[in-house]
Formats: C-alpha cells, sequence, structure tokens
C-alpha cells in the first residue's frame, strides 16, 4: 500500500501541476476547462466500480450501483458537454497568433 | 496472470499522465480540443483496467450500471441547448459528488459490517481479526462529507439555474443554523473516525452532510453561481482523491488533486473578478446587507429599434457587452449577424466581456463563439475598459450588475467595490433589457437612468431582431 508520506508527496506535487496548469489560462478557456476538469473528476467511476465489485450484501450492492451510475454520469456528460463547448472554438476562424484573450 | 496487477497499474498511470498533459492542452485555445480526447482517452483506459481487476464481484451489474449512466448523460448531454451549460456542469459534477459519497459510504459500511484491512495492490480482503487504520477512516469520512456536500449543492444549484428554484430561501439566523449542521457532521464525523463505526451514525451522518450542501447553497443568489459550481467542482475533485487515498486508488488521487487544485484556483479568481471573498460569496446573504443605498435621479428613457440602429450603423466605434440576458434569450446569432451587418457598412464593432458576465466563467465567450464570432473581436474588461470614452455607441445586452456605476460610486450598495465595465463612458449607451425591474441582484442601476443611455426594451432576440431588420431596410 501507498505509505503514508508518499501519498502526501503525491498529493503536493498533483496539486502544484493543478494549480499551475490552470495559472495560465485565458478567460476564454475558463468554461471549457471548468467543464474539462469536471470531465477529470469522473475517475471516481474507477472508484464507484472497486467500491460495488467488493460489496457483499444487497444494501451495499445498491450503494455501489448507484455510485457507479453516477460517477458514469459524470465522466459521460462532462466528455460531451466539454467536447462540445471546445468543437465550437475550432469552428470560429481565428487569425494565427491572435486567439486567447491576452 | 502475475503481470495483470502490473498492467492495471500502468494503464492508471498512463491515465493520470493523458489527464495532466489533456488539461495542460485544454488551457490553450488551438489546442483545447485535442486535449478533451487526450483525457477522455486516459479515462477509458482506467475504466477497461479497472474491470479487469481481479477480485471484483458484480460485474455484470457494474457493466449494467456503466452502459445506464454513460447512455443517460451522453444522450442528455448532446441534446442540450448550449445556453443551458453552467446547469448541465453543476448537475455532472453533483453527480461525480455524489459518487464519491457513496463509495465513502460503501466502504464505511463495508468497516462497520466486517473487520477489512487494505493490502498491497489496492484490494480488500477480509481479515476476520484486524480494523481498518484511523487515518483510512479518517479519509474516507472527510471524501464523503465534501463529496455529499458537493453532491446536494450541485444538485441545488442546477435547479437554480435550470428556473426551478427562483427564490433565494432566507432566514433569521441561517448561518448559525448552517454552522450548527456543519458542526453536527463534523463531530459525528469524527466519532465515525475515532472507531464508532454504526450504520445509525453513518446514516446520521451522511443525512447531515446533504443537509448542510442544500442549506449552504439555497440562500446564494443566481449571480453568484459560478463561483459555487466552480467551488463544488474542486470539492468533488477533493472527494475522489480522498477516496482515492482510501482505495489505494493512484489514478483517483492524481486526477482528484490536480482537479481541486485547479478548481481551488478558479474559482478564487472569478471571487477576486467580482471583488468579493470566498467567504462573502458564500455567506455574505448577497443583496441583504444594511445602509441606505443612494436614491436614483431621472428617469429611464425609451428608444426605438430603428433610432438605435441608425445611431450604430452611423457610429465609428460600437462595443457590445453581453450578459446573462443574452444567454436566456438565446440572442447570440442574432447579436453576432447584427455585428457583422455593422461590420460590413465599417463600423469597428468589438465584444466585451466581463469576467463573470453570465452564470458560469466564460459562459459569454462560450455563446459568442457559439455563434461563429472570431477570438479577436473579443476583449477582456481591462483591455476594453480604456477604450470606452472613444466609443460612439455601447450597446448593453442582457448584462446589469457587471455595468452597474453605482459599484464605483455607491458604498452602501451591495455590489459596491466590484471592478465594472465602463460603458457610461462611452458616447452613447444603448440598453437592450426586457422590463424596468432591476436585475438578479435586485440592485437600481445607475446607469440606466444616465443622461446618455437609452433604454430599448424587449426580449434580446426580438430586440437583436428589430435591430438586424432596421438595418437592413437602412441598406436597401
Amino acid at each position: 500500500m501507498i505509505d503514508g508520506f508518499l501519498a502526501l508527496y503525491i498529493f503536493m506535487l498533483a496539486a502544484f501541476t493543478g494549480y499551475e496548469i490552470i495559472a495560465r489560462v485565458p478567460v476564454i478557456l475558463h468554461t471549457p476547462l471548468m467543464s474539462g476538469s469536471n470531465f477529470i473528476h469522473g475517475i471516481v467511476l474507477v472508484g464507484a466500480m472497486i467500491a460495488l465489485g467488493h460489496a457483499e450484501n444487497s444494501f451495499e450492492i445498491a450503494i455501489g450501483f448507484a455510485g457507479v451510475l453516477l460517477g458514469a454520469g459524470n465522466a459521460a456528460g462532462g466528455y460531451v458537454v466539454t467536447e462540445r463547448m471546445l468543437e465550437m472554438f475550432k469552428t470560429s476562424k481565428p487569425k494565427p497568433g491572435s486567439e486567447g484573450a491576452k | 496472470m502475475a503481470w495483470l496487477p502490473d498492467l492495471i497499474k500502468a494503464c492508471y498511470f498512463l491515465a493520470a499522465l493523458l489527464f495532466i498533459l489533456g488539461l495542460k492542452r485544454m488551457s490553450s485555445p488551438r489546442t483545447a480540443r485535442g486535449g478533451i480526447v487526450w483525457a477522455g482517452v486516459g479515462m477509458l483506459l482506467a475504466v477497461v483496467a479497472t474491470f479487469a481487476l481481479p477480485d471484483l464481484h458484480n460485474r455484470g451489474l457494474m457493466l449494467a450500471a456503466v452502459l445506464i449512466g454513460v447512455a443517460a448523460a451522453w444522450w442528455s448531454g448532446r441534446r442540450v441547448a448550449m445556453t443551458a451549460m453552467p446547469q448541465m456542469v453543476a448537475l455532472y459534477n453533483g453527480m461525480g459528488g455524489g459518487a464519491a459519497a457513496a463509495i465513502g459510504a460503501a466502504e464505511l459500511i463495508g468497516y462497520a459490517g466486517r473487520s477489512v484491512v487494505l493490502i498491497d495492490g489496492g484490494q480488500f480482503t477480509a481479515n476476520g481479526g484486524s480494523a481498518p487504520s484511523t487515518p483510512q477512516v479518517a479519509l474516507a469520512v472527510l471524501g464523503a462529507l465534501i463529496g455529499a456536500i458537493s453532491f446536494s449543492g450541485s444538485l441545488i444549484a442546477f435547479a437554480k439555474l435550470q428556473g426551478w428554484l427562483d427564490r433565494r430561501f432566507v432566514f433569521p439566523g441561517q448561518r448559525v443554523v448552517n454552522m450548527l449542521v456543519l458542526a453536527a457532521a463534523v463531530v459525528i464525523g469524527a466519532l465515525l473516525a475515532a472507531g464508532h463505526l454504526t450504520l445509525p451514525l453513518i446514516g446520521a451522518f451522511f443525512g447531515l452532510a446533504l443537509l448542510f450542501g442544500l442549506m449552504m447553497t439555497l440562500p446564494i443568489g443566481g449571480a453568484d453561481m459560478p463561483v459555487v459550481i466552480s467551488l463544488y467542482n474542486a470539492f468533488t475533485g477533493l472527494a475522489v482523491a480522498f477516496e482515492g487515498f482510501v482505495l489505494q486508488n493512484e489514478a483517483m488521487i492524481i486526477a482528484g488533486t490536480v482537479v481541486g487544485a485547479a478548481g481551488t484556483l478558479l474559482t478564487q479568481l472569478m471571487a477576486k473578478a467580482m471583488n468579493r471573498s470566498l467567504g462573502n460569496v458564500l455567506f455574505g446573504n448577497f443583496g441583504a446587507g444594511g445602509g441606505v443605498a443612494q436614491a436614483i435621479e431621472g428617469a429611464q428613457k425609451p428608444i426605438e429599434a430603428s433610432d438605435a440602429a441608425v445611431m450604430m450603423a452611423y457610429a465609428e466605434r460600437v462595443v457590445i457587452v453581453p450578459g446573462y440576458g443574452m444567454a436566456v434569450a438565446q440572442a447570440q446569432h442574432k447579436v453576432w449577424e447584427f455585428a457583422q451587418l455593422l461590420i460590413a457598412r465599417g463600423v469597428k464593432v468589438k465584444f466585451a466581456i466581463h469576467p463573470v458576465a453570465g452564470r458560469m466563467p466564460g459562459h459569454m465567450n462560450v455563446l459568442l463563439a457559439e455563434a461563429g464570432v472570431p477570438y479577436d473581436l473579443i476583449a477582456d474588461m481591462d483591455d476594453i475598459n480604456p477604450e470606452f470614452p472613444a466609443t460612439d455607441v455601447a450597446l448593453v445586452i442582457g448584462a446589469n450588475d457587471v455595468v452597474n456605476p453605482l459599484a464605483k460610486t455607491d458604498p452602501a450598495s451591495p455590489i459596491y467595490g466590484m471592478p465594472i465595465l465602463d460603458v457610461a463612458d462611452a458616447r452613447q449607451v444603448i440598453v437592450v433589457k426586457r422590463g424596468k425591474g432591476t436585475g438578479f441582484a435586485g440592485i437600481e442601476n445607475a446607469l440606466f437612468y444616465a443622461d446618455n443611455a437609452r433604454m430599448l426594451y424587449g426580449d434580446g432576440q426580438a430586440a437583436a431582431g428589430a435591430l438586424v431588420a432596421a438595418l437592413k431596410t437602412l441598406d436597401a
């Protein structure tokens, strides 16, 4: 299992990564980016699958099933919505080098 | 099959890498579209790898739940209108929070029902004797708390943005009651973490956490929703990361933490754009502040669409300021059509977007992009404000609080101190507005009474259509 301090290191580095990636984003992309990060935490689906996979009685199975349902909704919905938004950014034809708010 | 766990771990690693690279690509308009595809590949990889995990039961149910969830979300996400994006993001985010809470619930109930330990490889093994370690239970509790708050809170945000709940729900002593609910949830959570794992306590814990999310979101006004959705997005990320620690799943830890940090920063940026602290957004009871607002002198002066069209047709520079009203009226296509007609006549047209216009950061950018407006015509607040004095006509469509000069002049106003678009500096201001009422925040707007402001009453779509028609007759 992941040792406690190793876990803390992972946490710290991942937090910095998230912070740094967003720090230089033009306002124009805030919505797709929020939606994109919304999709990425759809990874919760994986955890819900594991929880369902370890469920032993019907109560636990019901909770696990609901979790997988919700997680799948998060992942799929997040993807579709983000992709639709970003697709539109493609269709407007910006001059090279002039895209972005700054 | 000794290599299978390693292969699965490798898939999780690749997924985490693809998430980070995808998010990175999403932060530049040119590569953004590829970014979501990369992240999507990572998600697919992680899900398929999880199916292959040994020692999992209920695979049939798992597959069924995944298929139903994906199909329902895919279908709803495909057909929803662009203007309804904020509530869909809130809804999907709430689902993620709910899933994280469900994981926490399943783990806690599992701990309560039997003693288990975690072994290397991220699997559970029933092991009669030893109990789960305190940090594990504590993290499961914490993730469940945050996830449950994000779940019920996001659903309320969704209902509000969808227009199902249009009244703010406020009562005296609300903050105290909310804090008591949260405190009770935390105390019970601490009891759980201390080893008192009983089903009634677990039930009470989730009940209180869900209730707090509900009560915390109910009093928040629609104009503050972007900040709230962004905050819950960060919450869900954190909840996922904590449950990832519990399940010893690296992909969940990394993806959840990255989103938690990114979402927190995004939330801060947005709160700053409104010149309010996060605490003020969450607990400030917007619009209920004390002090007597300045009385506004004068009257609103109406204008006909044909006169407005002529005014802009012969202007040199026109700045269009869209707000939530444009989104509600689905007027972005008509507005762009009008702008194109102006451009064809040689008028210099720009769109000015306030950082918190709409119900989501960048909401207006997305809608204008949908209509086909190129990026280089869209300007940020800081870039456009110095240009207003040289602007002939500022056309405000469905924006209200973000152009209200009271934010600068009236310390008693609830929006005092919020940076605004200085449209009043333009020579003429035309405001497209549905009626004479106040905006979402219920604040009078001094701009509407200014000497150089004219009101074009009507729904955004109808008004933009009338402007287009008027311009066309002018050309004919």
